[in-house]
Protein backbone atom coordinates (compact mmCIF):
# COMPACT_ATOMS: atom_id res chain seq x y z
CA UNK A 1 0.00 0.00 0.00
CA UNK A 2 1.38 3.70 -1.22
CA UNK A 3 1.73 6.01 1.79
CA UNK A 4 -0.40 9.35 1.04
CA UNK A 5 0.69 12.24 -0.84
CA UNK A 6 1.38 15.12 1.42
CA UNK A 7 2.97 17.53 -0.94
CA UNK A 8 3.16 17.88 -3.99
CA UNK A 9 4.34 20.45 -6.95
CA UNK A 10 3.45 20.66 -10.62
CA UNK A 11 5.09 22.39 -12.99
CA UNK A 12 6.39 24.66 -10.34
CA UNK A 13 8.59 27.29 -11.90
CA UNK A 14 10.40 30.51 -10.48
CA UNK A 15 11.67 32.89 -12.78
CA UNK A 16 13.95 36.09 -11.42
CA UNK A 17 13.63 38.14 -14.65
CA UNK A 18 15.49 36.50 -17.56
CA UNK A 19 17.19 33.75 -14.87
CA UNK A 20 15.44 30.52 -14.64
CA UNK A 21 16.02 29.17 -11.07
CA UNK A 22 12.80 26.62 -10.91
CA UNK A 23 12.09 25.32 -13.85
CA UNK A 24 9.22 22.72 -14.20
CA UNK A 25 9.45 20.50 -10.77
CA UNK A 26 6.99 17.62 -10.28
CA UNK A 27 7.97 16.52 -6.82
CA UNK A 28 6.50 14.69 -4.83
CA UNK A 29 6.57 13.51 -0.87
CA UNK A 30 4.87 10.68 1.27
CA UNK A 31 4.03 10.62 4.34
CA UNK A 32 7.05 9.63 7.02
CA UNK A 33 9.29 10.53 4.04
CA UNK A 34 12.73 11.68 5.01
CA UNK A 35 13.55 13.38 1.86
CA UNK A 36 16.93 15.34 1.24
CA UNK A 37 17.31 17.89 -1.45
CA UNK A 38 20.65 18.36 -2.58
CA UNK A 39 22.59 20.10 -5.40
CA UNK A 40 25.64 22.79 -6.32
CA UNK A 41 25.15 26.15 -5.79
CA UNK A 42 22.85 27.84 -7.40
CA UNK A 43 21.09 25.03 -8.93
CA UNK A 44 18.06 26.19 -7.58
CA UNK A 45 17.13 24.46 -4.37
CA UNK A 46 16.83 27.05 -2.13
CA UNK A 47 14.43 28.64 -4.64
CA UNK A 48 12.43 25.97 -4.56
CA UNK A 49 12.21 25.76 -0.74
CA UNK A 50 11.45 29.22 -0.66
CA UNK A 51 8.28 28.20 -2.92
CA UNK A 52 7.34 25.43 -1.15
CA UNK A 53 7.69 28.01 2.52
CA UNK A 54 5.20 31.09 0.65
CA UNK A 55 8.66 33.21 1.00
CA UNK A 56 8.24 33.45 -2.93
CA UNK A 57 5.18 32.79 -5.51
CA UNK A 58 6.52 31.00 -8.09
CA UNK A 59 5.95 32.35 -11.79
CA UNK A 60 4.15 29.32 -12.75
CA UNK A 61 2.81 26.12 -11.06
CA UNK A 62 1.73 24.86 -8.13
CA UNK A 63 2.00 23.74 -4.83
CA UNK A 64 -0.28 21.10 -2.80
CA UNK A 65 -0.04 20.16 0.57
CA UNK A 66 -2.58 17.97 1.41
CA UNK A 67 -5.16 19.64 -0.22
CA UNK A 68 -4.35 23.00 0.23
CA UNK A 69 -3.13 24.88 -3.00
CA UNK A 70 0.30 26.79 -1.38
CA UNK A 71 0.86 28.57 -4.24
CA UNK A 72 0.84 32.25 -3.49
CA UNK A 73 0.30 32.35 -0.10
CA UNK A 74 1.43 33.76 2.75
CA UNK A 75 4.16 31.94 4.99
CA UNK A 76 1.76 32.19 7.91
CA UNK A 77 -1.06 30.65 5.86
CA UNK A 78 1.66 27.37 5.29
CA UNK A 79 3.01 27.03 8.59
CA UNK A 80 -0.28 27.17 9.87
CA UNK A 81 -0.97 24.13 8.27
CA UNK A 82 1.24 22.28 10.82
CA UNK A 83 4.27 23.18 9.22
CA UNK A 84 7.56 23.46 10.61
CA UNK A 85 10.03 26.02 8.98
CA UNK A 86 13.81 26.39 9.33
CA UNK A 87 15.15 28.65 6.57
CA UNK A 88 18.81 29.10 5.42
CA UNK A 89 20.17 31.54 7.53
CA UNK A 90 19.08 31.72 11.30
CA UNK A 91 15.41 33.55 11.59
CA UNK A 92 15.27 33.77 15.39
CA UNK A 93 14.22 36.86 17.93
CA UNK A 94 17.68 38.35 18.33
CA UNK A 95 16.63 40.54 21.41
CA UNK A 96 14.59 37.64 23.29
CA UNK A 97 15.62 34.47 25.41
CA UNK A 98 15.92 31.07 24.11
CA UNK A 99 13.02 30.21 26.16
CA UNK A 100 11.17 32.96 24.97
CA UNK A 101 11.72 31.90 21.57
CA UNK A 102 10.85 28.11 21.96
CA UNK A 103 7.72 29.48 23.84
CA UNK A 104 6.54 31.69 20.90
CA UNK A 105 6.67 28.43 18.75
CA UNK A 106 4.64 25.98 21.13
CA UNK A 107 2.48 28.48 22.38
CA UNK A 108 1.31 29.47 18.66
CA UNK A 109 -0.54 25.49 18.82
CA UNK A 110 -1.18 24.88 22.02
CA UNK A 111 -3.11 26.44 25.25
CA UNK A 112 -0.77 27.86 28.04
CA UNK A 113 0.17 24.92 30.24
CA UNK A 114 0.80 22.95 27.37
CA UNK A 115 3.29 25.46 25.82
CA UNK A 116 4.88 25.57 29.13
CA UNK A 117 5.42 21.76 29.32
CA UNK A 118 6.40 22.11 25.55
CA UNK A 119 9.15 24.57 25.98
CA UNK A 120 10.83 22.60 28.97
CA UNK A 121 10.55 19.23 27.43
CA UNK A 122 12.10 20.59 24.16
CA UNK A 123 15.23 22.53 26.02
CA UNK A 124 16.30 19.72 27.66
CA UNK A 125 16.12 17.71 25.25
CA UNK A 126 17.99 19.69 23.04
CA UNK A 127 20.18 20.02 26.02
CA UNK A 128 19.98 23.99 25.98
CA UNK A 129 17.86 24.09 29.67
CA UNK A 130 21.52 26.18 30.56
CA UNK A 131 21.29 28.71 27.96
CA UNK A 132 17.36 29.11 28.43
CA UNK A 133 17.70 32.93 29.73
CA UNK A 134 20.30 34.11 27.74
CA UNK A 135 19.54 36.59 24.97
CA UNK A 136 19.49 34.88 21.26
CA UNK A 137 22.33 37.12 20.14
CA UNK A 138 24.65 36.43 22.94
CA UNK A 139 24.93 32.65 21.49
CA UNK A 140 27.27 30.87 18.98
CA UNK A 141 25.96 29.99 15.41
CA UNK A 142 25.71 26.40 15.96
CA UNK A 143 24.05 27.03 18.81
CA UNK A 144 21.69 29.48 17.16
CA UNK A 145 20.76 27.09 14.48
CA UNK A 146 20.29 24.59 17.61
CA UNK A 147 17.50 27.08 18.84
CA UNK A 148 15.70 27.13 15.46
CA UNK A 149 15.77 23.41 15.39
CA UNK A 150 14.22 23.57 19.08
CA UNK A 151 11.28 26.62 17.79
CA UNK A 152 10.34 23.66 15.36
CA UNK A 153 10.40 20.16 17.45
CA UNK A 154 8.23 22.58 20.11
CA UNK A 155 5.48 22.98 17.95
CA UNK A 156 4.98 19.49 17.14
CA UNK A 157 4.63 19.80 13.25
CA UNK A 158 3.43 17.06 10.84
CA UNK A 159 6.00 18.52 8.20
CA UNK A 160 9.18 19.64 8.66
CA UNK A 161 10.93 21.80 5.94
CA UNK A 162 14.29 22.38 7.04
CA UNK A 163 17.13 24.63 4.71
CA UNK A 164 20.76 23.60 5.68
CA UNK A 165 20.28 22.89 8.88
CA UNK A 166 23.34 21.67 9.99
CA UNK A 167 25.67 25.06 8.37
CA UNK A 168 28.11 26.54 10.41
CA UNK A 169 28.14 23.43 12.75
CA UNK A 170 30.92 21.30 14.49
CA UNK A 171 31.43 17.94 13.81
CA UNK A 172 29.39 16.81 16.73
CA UNK A 173 26.62 19.55 16.64
CA UNK A 174 26.14 17.77 13.02
CA UNK A 175 26.18 14.47 14.51
CA UNK A 176 23.62 15.38 17.10
CA UNK A 177 21.23 16.98 14.60
CA UNK A 178 21.15 14.20 12.39
CA UNK A 179 20.26 11.78 15.55
CA UNK A 180 17.10 14.89 15.77
CA UNK A 181 16.28 14.75 12.72
CA UNK A 182 15.79 10.84 12.91
CA UNK A 183 13.71 11.40 15.96
CA UNK A 184 11.20 13.67 14.04
CA UNK A 185 11.09 11.71 11.62
CA UNK A 186 9.03 8.93 13.57
CA UNK A 187 6.25 11.19 13.77
CA UNK A 188 6.76 13.94 10.77
CA UNK A 189 7.31 13.77 7.48
CA UNK A 190 10.59 16.10 6.46
CA UNK A 191 12.40 17.81 3.53
CA UNK A 192 15.80 18.75 4.14
CA UNK A 193 17.86 21.05 1.32
CA UNK A 194 21.95 20.48 2.31
CA UNK A 195 24.91 20.33 0.71
CA UNK A 196 27.01 18.60 3.39
CA UNK A 197 27.17 15.18 1.79
CA UNK A 198 28.24 13.64 4.81
CA UNK A 199 25.15 14.71 6.94
CA UNK A 200 23.22 13.27 4.12
CA UNK A 201 24.51 10.21 4.24
CA UNK A 202 23.58 10.11 8.02
CA UNK A 203 19.82 10.79 7.62
CA UNK A 204 18.76 10.42 3.98
CA UNK A 205 16.53 7.91 2.88
CA UNK A 206 15.50 9.31 -0.19
CA UNK A 207 17.54 11.92 -2.22
CA UNK A 208 16.56 14.25 -5.24
CA UNK A 209 19.27 16.35 -6.86
CA UNK A 210 18.63 19.40 -8.18
CA UNK A 211 20.33 20.84 -11.26
CA UNK A 212 19.63 24.11 -13.12
CA UNK A 213 16.48 24.43 -11.52
CA UNK A 214 15.12 21.07 -12.62
CA UNK A 215 15.45 17.81 -11.06
CA UNK A 216 17.97 15.61 -12.14
CA UNK A 217 17.93 12.41 -10.27
CA UNK A 218 15.94 11.10 -7.59
CA UNK A 219 16.72 8.10 -5.77
CA UNK A 220 18.41 6.52 -2.80
CA UNK A 221 21.56 7.59 -1.72
CA UNK A 222 23.48 4.68 -2.80
CA UNK A 223 22.50 5.02 -6.17
CA UNK A 224 22.60 9.11 -6.33
CA UNK A 225 26.26 8.91 -5.15
CA UNK A 226 27.19 6.39 -7.57
CA UNK A 227 25.08 8.22 -10.44
CA UNK A 228 28.02 9.24 -13.44
CA UNK A 229 25.86 12.80 -14.03
CA UNK A 230 25.38 13.24 -9.93
CA UNK A 231 29.24 13.05 -10.38
CA UNK A 232 29.09 15.31 -13.04
CA UNK A 233 27.69 18.03 -11.36
CA UNK A 234 29.13 18.33 -8.64
CA UNK A 235 32.84 17.89 -9.51
CA UNK A 236 32.27 19.86 -12.39
CA UNK A 237 33.93 17.81 -15.00
CA UNK A 238 33.34 14.41 -16.80
CA UNK A 239 35.24 11.44 -14.96
CA UNK A 240 37.70 9.34 -17.73
CA UNK B 1 9.49 33.01 44.44
CA UNK B 2 11.65 36.19 44.59
CA UNK B 3 10.09 38.85 42.58
CA UNK B 4 12.57 40.64 39.63
CA UNK B 5 14.30 43.64 39.65
CA UNK B 6 12.13 44.48 37.09
CA UNK B 7 8.41 43.86 39.39
CA UNK B 8 9.73 45.86 42.05
CA UNK B 9 10.43 48.96 39.90
CA UNK B 10 6.63 48.36 38.92
CA UNK B 11 5.32 48.08 41.92
CA UNK B 12 7.42 50.64 43.40
CA UNK B 13 6.23 52.97 40.48
CA UNK B 14 2.59 51.83 41.20
CA UNK B 15 3.00 53.21 45.12
CA UNK B 16 4.31 56.54 44.25
CA UNK B 17 2.11 56.47 41.38
CA UNK B 18 -1.07 56.47 43.95
CA UNK B 19 0.95 58.55 46.51
CA UNK B 20 1.11 61.25 43.78
CA UNK B 21 -2.73 60.75 42.76
CA UNK B 22 -4.13 61.44 46.30
CA UNK B 23 -1.33 63.64 47.80
CA UNK B 24 -0.95 66.19 44.88
CA UNK B 25 -3.77 67.96 45.46
CA UNK B 26 -2.96 68.67 49.24
CA UNK B 27 0.01 70.13 48.78
CA UNK B 28 0.11 71.76 45.12
CA UNK B 29 -1.69 74.95 43.87
CA UNK B 30 -4.93 74.87 41.58
CA UNK B 31 -2.44 76.46 38.57
CA UNK B 32 0.05 73.49 39.40
CA UNK B 33 -3.04 71.10 39.18
CA UNK B 34 -4.54 71.85 36.04
CA UNK B 35 -0.69 71.92 34.43
CA UNK B 36 -0.27 68.45 35.67
CA UNK B 37 -3.45 67.22 34.34
CA UNK B 38 -1.79 68.84 30.88
CA UNK B 39 0.65 67.13 31.17
CA UNK B 40 -0.56 63.39 32.55
CA UNK B 41 -2.70 63.73 29.49
CA UNK B 42 0.58 64.12 27.36
CA UNK B 43 2.16 61.38 29.41
CA UNK B 44 -0.83 59.32 28.39
CA UNK B 45 -0.19 60.10 24.85
CA UNK B 46 4.07 59.23 25.06
CA UNK B 47 2.74 56.27 27.13
CA UNK B 48 0.60 55.28 23.85
CA UNK B 49 3.37 55.41 21.01
CA UNK B 50 5.61 53.76 23.47
CA UNK B 51 3.25 50.75 23.46
CA UNK B 52 3.23 51.38 19.29
CA UNK B 53 6.61 52.09 18.77
CA UNK B 54 8.84 50.27 21.43
CA UNK B 55 6.93 47.13 21.47
CA UNK B 56 4.73 47.07 18.53
CA UNK B 57 7.79 48.16 16.67
CA UNK B 58 5.69 50.59 14.42
CA UNK B 59 7.23 54.02 14.21
CA UNK B 60 4.35 56.37 14.31
CA UNK B 61 4.65 60.02 13.00
CA UNK B 62 1.05 60.78 13.57
CA UNK B 63 0.33 59.67 16.99
CA UNK B 64 -0.83 63.30 17.67
CA UNK B 65 -3.77 62.70 14.73
CA UNK B 66 -5.24 60.33 16.95
CA UNK B 67 -4.58 62.15 19.88
CA UNK B 68 -6.37 65.30 18.19
CA UNK B 69 -8.83 62.95 16.83
CA UNK B 70 -9.88 61.70 20.06
CA UNK B 71 -10.17 65.32 22.18
CA UNK B 72 -12.15 66.93 19.14
CA UNK B 73 -14.42 63.57 19.21
CA UNK B 74 -14.90 64.00 22.79
CA UNK B 75 -16.03 67.65 22.39
CA UNK B 76 -18.13 67.01 19.90
CA UNK B 77 -19.53 64.26 21.18
CA UNK B 78 -20.24 66.08 24.64
CA UNK B 79 -21.86 69.33 23.29
CA UNK B 80 -24.36 66.94 21.28
CA UNK B 81 -24.85 64.87 24.05
CA UNK B 82 -24.66 66.60 26.84
CA UNK B 83 -23.56 63.91 29.18
CA UNK B 84 -19.51 63.28 28.95
CA UNK B 85 -19.33 59.71 30.08
CA UNK B 86 -20.76 58.49 26.20
CA UNK B 87 -18.18 61.27 25.23
CA UNK B 88 -15.13 59.11 26.27
CA UNK B 89 -15.96 56.32 24.88
CA UNK B 90 -16.77 57.76 21.46
CA UNK B 91 -12.95 59.51 21.83
CA UNK B 92 -11.51 56.03 22.62
CA UNK B 93 -13.33 54.77 19.54
CA UNK B 94 -12.96 57.40 16.98
CA UNK B 95 -9.19 57.06 18.01
CA UNK B 96 -8.84 53.60 17.77
CA UNK B 97 -11.06 53.36 13.98
CA UNK B 98 -9.08 55.81 12.56
CA UNK B 99 -6.30 53.93 13.53
CA UNK B 100 -7.85 50.72 11.92
CA UNK B 101 -8.51 52.14 8.65
CA UNK B 102 -5.42 54.25 8.51
CA UNK B 103 -3.44 50.96 9.96
CA UNK B 104 -4.89 48.64 7.12
CA UNK B 105 -3.79 50.05 4.10
CA UNK B 106 -0.50 50.52 6.00
CA UNK B 107 -0.12 47.23 7.19
CA UNK B 108 -2.19 44.97 5.00
CA UNK B 109 -0.06 46.60 2.13
CA UNK B 110 3.17 46.05 3.96
CA UNK B 111 4.27 49.53 3.66
CA UNK B 112 7.60 49.97 4.64
CA UNK B 113 8.52 51.17 8.30
CA UNK B 114 10.01 54.95 6.65
CA UNK B 115 7.14 55.35 4.69
CA UNK B 116 4.64 53.89 7.53
CA UNK B 117 6.28 57.18 9.46
CA UNK B 118 6.03 59.90 6.41
CA UNK B 119 1.99 58.59 5.91
CA UNK B 120 1.02 58.75 9.37
CA UNK B 121 2.75 62.37 9.54
CA UNK B 122 0.80 63.56 6.72
CA UNK B 123 -2.26 62.09 8.12
CA UNK B 124 -2.27 64.60 11.03
CA UNK B 125 -0.86 67.60 9.42
CA UNK B 126 -3.56 66.79 6.57
CA UNK B 127 -6.03 67.03 9.98
CA UNK B 128 -4.04 69.99 10.46
CA UNK B 129 -4.75 72.30 7.51
CA UNK B 130 -8.21 70.55 7.17
CA UNK B 131 -9.41 71.85 10.67
CA UNK B 132 -7.60 75.45 10.55
CA UNK B 133 -10.09 76.09 7.83
CA UNK B 134 -13.31 75.32 9.43
CA UNK B 135 -13.91 78.36 10.57
CA UNK B 136 -17.48 79.73 9.86
CA UNK B 137 -20.92 78.94 11.04
CA UNK B 138 -21.30 76.19 7.82
CA UNK B 139 -18.79 73.88 9.29
CA UNK B 140 -20.76 72.26 12.81
CA UNK B 141 -21.41 68.82 13.81
CA UNK B 142 -24.76 68.41 15.62
CA UNK B 143 -24.31 71.35 17.99
CA UNK B 144 -20.80 71.84 17.96
CA UNK B 145 -19.10 74.46 15.51
CA UNK B 146 -15.90 73.19 14.94
CA UNK B 147 -14.14 76.85 15.39
CA UNK B 148 -11.11 77.10 12.68
CA UNK B 149 -7.74 78.14 14.34
CA UNK B 150 -9.78 78.62 17.40
CA UNK B 151 -10.83 75.64 17.70
CA UNK B 152 -14.11 74.29 20.46
CA UNK B 153 -14.03 75.15 24.51
CA UNK B 154 -14.41 71.31 25.67
CA UNK B 155 -16.94 70.84 28.03
CA UNK B 156 -15.55 69.65 31.54
CA UNK B 157 -16.67 66.22 32.55
CA UNK B 158 -19.60 65.32 34.86
CA UNK B 159 -20.55 62.55 37.09
CA UNK B 160 -21.46 59.79 34.98
CA UNK B 161 -25.80 60.86 34.44
CA UNK B 162 -25.56 63.78 36.46
CA UNK B 163 -25.09 66.87 33.52
CA UNK B 164 -25.56 70.04 35.98
CA UNK B 165 -22.65 67.92 38.43
CA UNK B 166 -19.35 68.90 36.57
CA UNK B 167 -15.96 68.06 37.68
CA UNK B 168 -13.51 70.68 39.77
CA UNK B 169 -10.27 71.13 38.06
CA UNK B 170 -8.67 69.11 41.36
CA UNK B 171 -11.03 65.87 40.64
CA UNK B 172 -10.33 66.48 36.75
CA UNK B 173 -6.77 65.72 38.03
CA UNK B 174 -7.45 63.12 40.20
CA UNK B 175 -9.20 61.14 36.85
CA UNK B 176 -6.45 61.95 34.84
CA UNK B 177 -4.35 60.41 37.32
CA UNK B 178 -6.06 57.42 37.71
CA UNK B 179 -6.40 57.07 34.09
CA UNK B 180 -2.26 57.15 33.83
CA UNK B 181 -1.86 54.80 36.38
CA UNK B 182 -4.51 52.19 34.82
CA UNK B 183 -3.28 52.57 31.37
CA UNK B 184 0.41 52.13 32.60
CA UNK B 185 -0.24 49.00 33.96
CA UNK B 186 -2.77 47.94 31.59
CA UNK B 187 -0.26 48.06 29.03
CA UNK B 188 2.22 45.88 31.37
CA UNK B 189 -0.64 43.32 31.29
CA UNK B 190 -0.91 43.37 27.66
CA UNK B 191 2.62 43.10 27.08
CA UNK B 192 2.61 39.72 29.32
CA UNK B 193 -0.13 38.42 27.41
CA UNK B 194 0.66 35.73 24.50
CA UNK B 195 -0.71 38.55 22.04
CA UNK B 196 1.65 40.99 23.13
CA UNK B 197 4.68 38.29 23.36
CA UNK B 198 3.86 38.00 19.68
CA UNK B 199 3.64 41.70 18.89
CA UNK B 200 7.27 41.76 20.90
CA UNK B 201 8.62 39.22 18.51
CA UNK B 202 7.48 40.52 15.40
CA UNK B 203 9.12 43.20 16.07
CA UNK B 204 12.15 41.31 16.31
CA UNK B 205 11.95 39.57 13.50
CA UNK B 206 8.78 39.64 11.33
CA UNK B 207 9.63 36.74 9.32
CA UNK B 208 10.05 34.26 11.90
CA UNK B 209 7.12 34.97 13.51
CA UNK B 210 5.48 34.30 10.29
CA UNK B 211 7.36 31.35 9.64
CA UNK B 212 5.47 30.63 13.68
CA UNK B 213 2.00 30.60 11.47
CA UNK B 214 1.68 33.63 13.08
CA UNK B 215 -0.45 36.37 10.80
CA UNK B 216 1.51 39.56 11.79
CA UNK B 217 -0.72 42.18 9.65
CA UNK B 218 -3.16 41.07 12.44
CA UNK B 219 -1.18 41.78 14.86
CA UNK B 220 0.88 44.69 14.22
CA UNK B 221 -2.90 46.08 13.28
CA UNK B 222 -4.27 45.57 16.96
CA UNK B 223 -1.25 47.09 18.33
CA UNK B 224 -1.80 49.89 16.31
CA UNK B 225 -5.32 50.08 17.36
CA UNK B 226 -5.09 49.52 21.22
CA UNK B 227 -2.29 52.89 20.80
CA UNK B 228 -4.57 55.04 18.37
CA UNK B 229 -7.73 54.37 21.30
CA UNK B 230 -5.59 55.01 24.19
CA UNK B 231 -4.44 58.33 22.63
CA UNK B 232 -7.63 59.21 21.78
CA UNK B 233 -8.45 59.06 25.74
CA UNK B 234 -5.42 60.59 26.07
CA UNK B 235 -6.92 63.95 23.76
CA UNK B 236 -10.01 63.57 25.90
CA UNK B 237 -7.87 64.15 29.11
CA UNK B 238 -5.95 66.95 27.18
CA UNK B 239 -9.17 68.72 25.98
CA UNK B 240 -10.29 68.55 30.02
CA UNK B 241 -6.83 69.90 31.11
CA UNK B 242 -6.36 72.82 28.70
CA UNK B 243 -10.62 73.33 28.70
CA UNK B 244 -10.16 73.96 24.78
CA UNK B 245 -9.21 71.38 21.50
CA UNK B 246 -7.64 73.46 18.82
CA UNK B 247 -6.04 72.46 15.31
CA UNK B 248 -2.79 72.73 17.08
CA UNK B 249 -2.85 69.71 18.84
CA UNK B 250 -2.34 68.08 15.13
CA UNK B 251 0.56 70.10 14.22
CA UNK B 252 4.34 69.09 13.17
CA UNK B 253 5.76 70.37 16.52
CA UNK B 254 3.83 68.30 18.77
CA UNK B 255 4.11 65.32 16.11
CA UNK B 256 7.74 65.61 16.90
CA UNK B 257 7.98 66.23 20.41
CA UNK B 258 6.00 62.73 20.83
CA UNK B 259 8.94 61.27 18.83
CA UNK B 260 11.38 63.24 21.25
CA UNK B 261 9.35 61.90 24.47
CA UNK B 262 9.58 58.24 23.76
CA UNK B 263 13.43 58.71 22.62
CA UNK B 264 14.52 60.58 25.38
CA UNK B 265 12.91 58.17 28.07
CA UNK B 266 13.23 54.73 26.44
CA UNK B 267 12.25 53.22 23.72
CA UNK B 268 10.96 49.19 24.56
CA UNK B 269 9.85 50.31 28.09
CA UNK B 270 6.68 51.88 28.89
CA UNK B 271 7.57 53.92 32.12
CA UNK B 272 10.21 55.57 29.75
CA UNK B 273 7.97 57.25 27.51
CA UNK B 274 5.98 58.54 30.47
CA UNK B 275 9.13 60.36 32.50
CA UNK B 276 10.07 61.89 28.93
CA UNK B 277 7.14 63.48 28.28
CA UNK B 278 6.64 64.72 31.93
CA UNK B 279 10.90 65.89 31.98
CA UNK B 280 10.41 67.85 28.56
CA UNK B 281 6.96 69.33 29.48
CA UNK B 282 8.28 70.81 32.94
CA UNK B 283 11.47 71.43 30.80
CA UNK B 284 9.56 73.48 27.87
CA UNK B 285 7.51 75.09 30.88
CA UNK B 286 10.89 76.05 32.90
CA UNK B 287 12.67 77.78 30.14
CA UNK B 288 8.94 79.42 28.71
CA UNK B 289 9.45 81.79 31.95
CA UNK B 290 12.89 82.77 30.90
CA UNK B 291 14.00 84.99 27.96
CA UNK B 292 17.29 84.44 27.54
CA UNK B 293 18.00 81.72 25.40
CA UNK B 294 15.18 80.37 22.88
CA UNK B 295 13.33 77.95 23.92
CA UNK B 296 13.44 75.60 20.92
CA UNK B 297 17.01 75.33 20.50
CA UNK B 298 17.52 73.89 24.15
CA UNK B 299 15.05 71.18 22.82
CA UNK B 300 16.77 70.94 19.68
CA UNK B 301 20.46 70.63 21.57
CA UNK B 302 18.76 68.02 24.07
CA UNK B 303 17.14 66.08 21.36
CA UNK B 304 21.06 65.84 19.71
CA UNK B 305 22.70 65.07 22.74
CA UNK B 306 19.92 61.95 23.91
CA UNK B 307 20.32 60.47 20.51
CA UNK B 308 24.18 60.71 20.26
CA UNK B 309 24.89 60.58 23.65
CA UNK B 310 22.22 58.28 25.00
CA UNK B 311 20.42 56.40 21.92
CA UNK B 312 18.67 53.87 24.34
CA UNK B 313 16.95 56.67 26.21
CA UNK B 314 16.94 57.58 30.04
CA UNK B 315 15.57 54.77 31.39
CA UNK B 316 16.99 51.90 29.74
CA UNK B 317 20.24 53.38 30.38
CA UNK B 318 19.55 54.05 34.27
CA UNK B 319 18.59 50.15 33.83
CA UNK B 320 22.48 49.39 32.40
CA UNK B 321 23.75 51.19 34.96
CA UNK B 322 22.04 49.99 38.29
CA UNK B 323 22.91 46.16 36.39
CA UNK B 324 26.55 47.29 36.20
CA UNK B 325 27.02 48.82 39.37
CA UNK B 326 25.23 45.55 41.97
CA UNK B 327 26.81 42.80 39.49
CA UNK B 328 30.02 44.88 41.13
CA UNK B 329 28.57 45.05 44.25
CA UNK B 330 27.75 41.19 44.49
CA UNK B 331 31.45 40.33 42.74
CA UNK B 332 33.25 42.29 44.83
CA UNK B 333 30.85 41.15 48.21
CA UNK B 334 32.06 37.99 46.76
CA UNK B 335 35.73 39.07 46.84
CA UNK B 336 35.94 40.06 49.75
CA UNK B 337 34.37 36.67 51.35
CA UNK B 338 36.38 34.24 49.48
CA UNK B 339 39.57 36.52 50.92
CA UNK B 340 38.34 35.53 53.85
CA UNK B 341 38.03 32.02 53.91
CA UNK B 342 41.53 31.88 51.78
CA UNK B 343 43.07 33.92 54.55
CA UNK B 344 41.31 31.31 57.28
CA UNK B 345 42.56 28.26 55.87
CA UNK B 346 45.98 29.73 55.73
CA UNK B 347 45.98 30.73 59.11
CA UNK B 348 44.66 26.99 60.15
CA UNK B 349 47.18 24.67 57.80
CA UNK B 350 50.08 27.21 59.51
CA UNK B 351 53.51 26.91 56.90
CA UNK B 352 52.37 24.18 55.26
CA UNK B 353 50.11 26.32 52.53
CA UNK B 354 53.21 28.46 51.79
CA UNK B 355 55.66 25.62 51.75
CA UNK B 356 53.48 23.66 48.86
CA UNK B 357 54.11 25.06 46.14
CA UNK B 358 57.88 25.06 46.22
CA UNK B 359 58.82 22.09 44.43
CA UNK B 360 62.09 20.52 45.61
Amino acid sequence: MKREVVVETRNLSMHFGGVVAVDRVNFTLRENDLHCLIGPNGAGKSTFFKCLTGQLTPTEGDVVIRDFHAAGRHPHQIAGLGVGIKTQTPNLFNGLSVDENVWLSARRWHDARRARALTTETLERLKLTDLRHSQMDQLSHGQRQWVELGMVVAAEPWLVLLDEPTAGMTHDEVVRTAELIREINQRATLIVVEHDMQFIRMIAEKVTVFHQGAILIEDTMDVVTHDQRVREVYLGHRQQ
Amino acid sequence: MRMSLENRWRIAIGIFGVLFLFLAPQVFELFTIINLTTAIALAVLALSLGLVWGYGGILCFGQVGFFGLGAYAYTIAAINFGDTTGAIFVAILVGAVAAGVLGYFMIYGRVSDVYLAVITLTFTLILYSLLRRTSGPEYKIGDALLGGFNGITSPPLNIPGDISNTLFPEDVFYVAMLVLILAYFGCIWLTRTHFGRVVVAIRENELRAELLGYDIRRYKLAVFMIGGGLAGLAGVLFANGIGRVTPDMFNLYNAALTIIWVIVGGRGTLIGPIMGSFGMFYLTFFLGTQTVINNNLVLGVILIIFVLVVPNGLVPEAGRLWRTASNRRSTSRRERKMRRRTARSTARNGDSSSEAPRET
